[in-house]
């Protein structure tokens, strides 16, 4: 149970993130300047395609980030304590203690030559010294609050012997072992069937709130992130272009991206017709235009965008357009279902 | 797993029937073996005899057929050069053998994997530099080369170690043995040393190649969310992981180094079974050859399978899969 | 409505062009190249820039033999690095030996690659009872020691450059076989080779027009180490008296032939041909490694 801020600060603070990747080609600004908050108990949703830097926004949290990239900038703050910079064993401390994080394919991420078992007491042992007996109760508990059936025949299992759902919940489960504040989940239900990816949704809310742990979800997919975000953050070419309570997002986007990526969700589409596109594709990193990124491809795109456009902040809502979507927007919004 | 050791069996036993042909054919058929057993000026007659007393004038597969049924009593013939029976032969030299290869895997394996997972592990740091010069040195220089350096530099320049020769030996079950004298030890010390340099290297690059694959993948990087340390990380993740094909490599050069031994006990005159096949070879001395042959393929044999037991064993993954 | 402009991405080289760059960032290889082809011109010019011909046994004169370096032999020049026992100058005897390893390496080491790369691929994409016998053949082969096969075989067939080759490709062509097998394996299951089928491009030209380009990276990385291994191979065997003939030694012979002396103090006759034989190994190794780590799919971040 994580315990609530008590001078009503935000659980994590993350001001101005820069993390820059030099390679031979060039540097690539993956995260160019990315601000937002994360509140004690509250679920956001990183939405964007591949290549937006949400990934990477979620590892430099957690300083996960191996050479040649690097967090040239910005500072990322836990319960008002800075991140970057802090010692390694600190750092260490913290992780899978206090935010912990699944990834994308949990074939790759669990260790297919070490049983269940193993792998969870490595993760309990890094943060304390339990006994034998505790290991094994602080692990059977969390199979099943992640809904796993039969825990202690999974937990004398190895990977590759579980489905891949199974596996993804082990991967969660272990996760919430040491009953972190944060969690950090980067594209976790991606690598799975469409099925199985509806039941993790819904036990992930269950988890959530009945832990009181605060949550990133990191997709690309907008209409999974929106059963579950209460608030999302939308971003493009390493910058964060539009942040909002989910449902206002959804009906009344500002930035025409937002829009964009919403009229090109499959459930929008009208039957028969052709599914919308976004045309053109996002810029490499490595060569990002002066002004707005999303220029190229924008329709609403005009002379000022050469310029890049500052963030725009409304109540809870922001947005980083010279042109966003207005009256025009809100109107459409009426008329669909 | 019972029927698939059963079968590598049966496939074993084939592959040594084709070997033992494959091998006598080859060392019988070429050159003249009468050559070696009587010196050219005795006379037409003592020749014939002597020609028929070893079968040459047999057809090549009924000699192959006798040699079998011999080989089916533990019988490979009489050395023509020592007159004593080959299988006693290679089992009096065996030992030394033994002893350094052994002593030289050993080492090589626990320095070589610490050191090749650190060089791994910070890949940019000076010292990990110099581990890999070293073990490029140590890959690329011709075995007899390093052996020959050790002696010029510890026996005639320093003068610190012998410079060949087995020692002194303590008799145990009837077998002599070195490494329990002091004297055995300073005589095993450099032939163990030079055998071992090739193994470490590549034990070191094998372990570094193995270390930087997986430090990149996400199975470390979870770890490492999960706030597992450094040592852990190398120690319960990444060992486990780069054993797999350790192991592998661990078995096939073992054997690999046994034969390397040829050209390290000829250096260092050391009496082992290397020196016996060196020797027997530059004076013809077939039956040493056909036996040694053999016994080394039947090692690899033996090799082979242990490493695809261990194999197994190791990779979980490959459980499930050969028990289907 | 503005039309929607692509923007520009970043500027893109041929991949050869970005492996060379690769390549000459790491100053190791880039050294290891230049003395790789210097010790290359030296060997290739040896007839033109050494004193003596050291197997043109006429010219050895007796009486200047084991001596050191520096000294000034009866035929009047100075024998830079010492001379051997038989009274060949060293300088001369160790470029001409370096010109017996790279010839007989490369060319082992070439033939040994077409015959195991051809064989391999061949098994690989025809597959059915043809590839299990010739892989078996292969399994079998490789599960035995390449210096102990090499050596039976340089002893059977007696001295010489040709025999020795043929012992060392004997020895070598299994590993190339090997790796293109794998190669032509995963290859044969990918789309472009059903295509490339459903022509009426003949089996053959399927597999060594398509495939086998496909298959090169690996290939080229077992090149380099067995490129390296085909020269000490013949080192080894020249050392222990199975290789080239005592008329034309290679450096195994002249460290072989020195070794006797090196205990009375007349180190030269095997060390400096000895540290020819390491130069060249070990660039050849340093320049493998490099190009080996940067064909590694595995390690691209």
């Amino acid at each position: 149970m994580s315990a609530p801020t008590g001078n009503g600060l935000p659980l994590l603070q993350v001001r101005d993130l820069a993390t820059h990747f030099t390679t031979r080609a060039g540097v690539g600004k993956a995260v160019d300047g990315v601000s937002f908050d994360v509140h004690a108990g509250e679920i956001i949703g990183l939405v964007g395609e591949s290549g937006s830097g949400k990934s990477v926004t979620g590892y430099s949290i957690l300083g996960l980030i191996d050479p040649p990239g690097r967090i040239d900038a910005g500072s990322v703050r836990l319960d008002g304590q800075e991140l970057i910079g802090l010692s390694r064993s600190k750092l260490r401390a913290l992780r899978g203690k206090r935010i912990a994080m699944v990834f994308q394919d949990p074939m790759s991420t669990l260790n297919p030559v070490l049983k269940v078992s193993r792998q969870m007491a490595l993760a309990l042992q890094a943060h304390g010294s339990p006994s034998p007996d505790e290991i094994r109760r602080r692990s059977l508990e969390a199979l099943a609050k992640v809904g796993i059936p039969d825990p202690e025949r999974r937990l004398a299992s190895y990977p590759h012997e579980l489905s891949g759902g199974m596996r993804q919940r082990v991967a969660i489960a272990i996760a919430f072992l040491n009953n972190p504040d944060l969690v950090i989940c980067d594209e976790p239900t991606t690598a799975l069937d469409v099925s199985i990816q509806a039941q993790i949704l819904v036990e992930m809310k269950t988890l959530v709130r009945e832990a009181g742990v605060s949550l990133i979800w990191i997709s690309h997919d907008l209409a999974t992130v929106s059963v579950l975000a209460k608030r999302l953050l939308v971003m493009y070419a390493g910058r964060l272009i539009e942040e909002g309570l989910t449902a206002d997002v959804l009906r009344r986007p500002r930035h025409p991206y937002t829009q964009g990526l919403i009229d090109s969700l499959p459930s929008r589409a009208e039957p028969g017709r052709d599914l919308v596109q976004i045309p053109g594709s996002a810029p490499s990193l490595f060569a990002l235009p002066a002004g707005c990124a999303f220029q190229a491809r924008c329709t609403h795109a005009t002379a000022i965008c050469d310029t890049a456009p500052d963030q725009t902040r409304d109540g809870t809502r922001t947005w980083r357009c010279h042109n966003p979507l207005g009256p025009l927007a809100d109107r459409r919004a009426g008329t669909t279902a | 797993m019972l029927a698939f050791i059963l079968q590598r069996l049966m496939q074993a036993f084939v592959v040594m029937m084709v070997i033992s042909a494959l091998v006598f054919t080859g060392v019988y058929a070429v050159g003249n073996p009468i050559d070696v057993l009587i010196s050219p000026d005795v006379t037409q007659q003592i020749r014939e005899q002597t020609i028929k007393a070893y079968g040459f004038d047999q057809p090549l597969w009924r000699q192959y057929l006798t040699f079998l049924q011999r080989l089916a009593v533990g019988d490979f013939g009489r050395s023509f050069v020592y007159n004593m029976p080959v299988l006693s032969l290679i089992l009096s030299r065996l030992p030394a053998t033994l002893e350094i290869t052994l002593a030289a895997v050993l080492g090589a394996t626990l320095i070589g994997i610490p050191l090749g997972m650190y060089a791994g592990y910070a890949p940019d740091s000076f010292l990990s530099k110099v581990i890999m010069v070293v073990s490029v040195l140590g890959f690329s220089v011709p075995t007899f080369w390093i052996g020959l350096l050790l002696i010029f530099t510890f026996a005639v320049n320093l003068g610190v170690l012998p410079a060949g020769g087995r020692g002194e030996t303590v008799s145990i079950w009837g077998v002599e043995w070195s490494f329990l004298t002091l004297n055995g030890l300073t005589h095993m010390f450099l032939p163990s040393l030079n055998l071992a340099l090739f193994k470490l290297s590549l034990m070191i690059r094998l372990s570094r190649a193995g270390t930087r694959e997986i430090m990149l993948t996400d199975t470390v990087r979870f770890a490492r969310a999960a706030g597992e340390s450094e040592a852990t990380i190398l120690g319960r993740h990444i060992l486990r992981l780069i054993a797999i094909p350790l192991v592998t490599v661990f078995g096939l050069e073992f054997g690999s180094t046994l034969a390397f031994a040829v050209v390290t006990e000829t250096i260092f005159s050391w009496p082992g079974v290397g020196k016996l096949i060196i020797d027997s070879i530059s004076t013809l001395d077939r039956p040493v050859m056909v036996a040694y042959l053999m016994l080394v393929a039947l090692l690899f044999i033996v090799i082979n399978l242990t490493v695809d037991i261990a194999y197994v064993a190791l990779d979980p993954r490959l459980r499930a899969r050969k028990t289907t | 409505m503005s039309v929607p402009v692509s923007a520009p991405g970043p500027v893109t080289r041929s991949p050869f062009r970005m492996f060379l760059g690769e390549f000459m960032e790491s100053r190791v290889s880039v050294a290891a190249v230049i003395v790789l082809v210097a010790i290359i011109l030296l060997a290739v010019a040896a007839p033109l820039i050494t004193p003596q011909n050291p197997y043109d046994l006429a010219s050895l004169v007796l009486s200047d033999a084991r001596r050191p370096p520096g000294y000034v032999g009866a035929k009047g020049f100075t024998h830079w690095l010492g001379t051997d026992a038989q009274g060949r100058d060293l300088y001369s005897a160790i470029l001409y030996g370096l010109q017996i390893s790279l010839q007989i390496g490369l060319m082992a080491g070439a033939i040994a690659f077409s015959l195991g790369a051809g064989l391999g691929t061949l098994a690989g994409f025809v597959g059915g009872r043809l590839e299990t016998l010739i892989m078996r053949i292969i399994d079998l082969q490789l599960s035995f020691p390449a210096i102990l096969l090499a050596l039976v075989l340089a002893a059977l067939l007696g001295q010489g450059k040709w025999q020795l080759i043929a012992a060392l490709v004997t020895a070598q062509y299994a590993y190339f076989a090997r790796t293109a097998h794998g190669a032509a394996t995963a290859e044969r299951s990918k789309d472009y080779v059903e295509a490339a089928l459903s022509t009426p491009l003949s089996l053959g030209r399927v597999a060594f027009r398509h495939v086998l380009p496909n298959c090169l990276p690996p290939l080229i990385v077992v090149a380099t180490v067995q490129i390296a291994n085909s020269i000490a191979l013949e080192a080894t065997l020249s050392f222990l008296g199975l290789g080239m003939p005592v008329s034309e030694p290679s450096l195994g012979m002249l460290i072989a032939n020195g070794f006797q002396y090196m205990l009375s103090g007349r180190y030269w006759i095997s060390i400096y041909p000895g540290v020819a034989l390491i130069a060249l190994i070990v660039v050849i190794n340093l320049v493998g490694d490099q190009i080996r780590d940067q064909l590694n799919p595995r390690l691209k971040r």
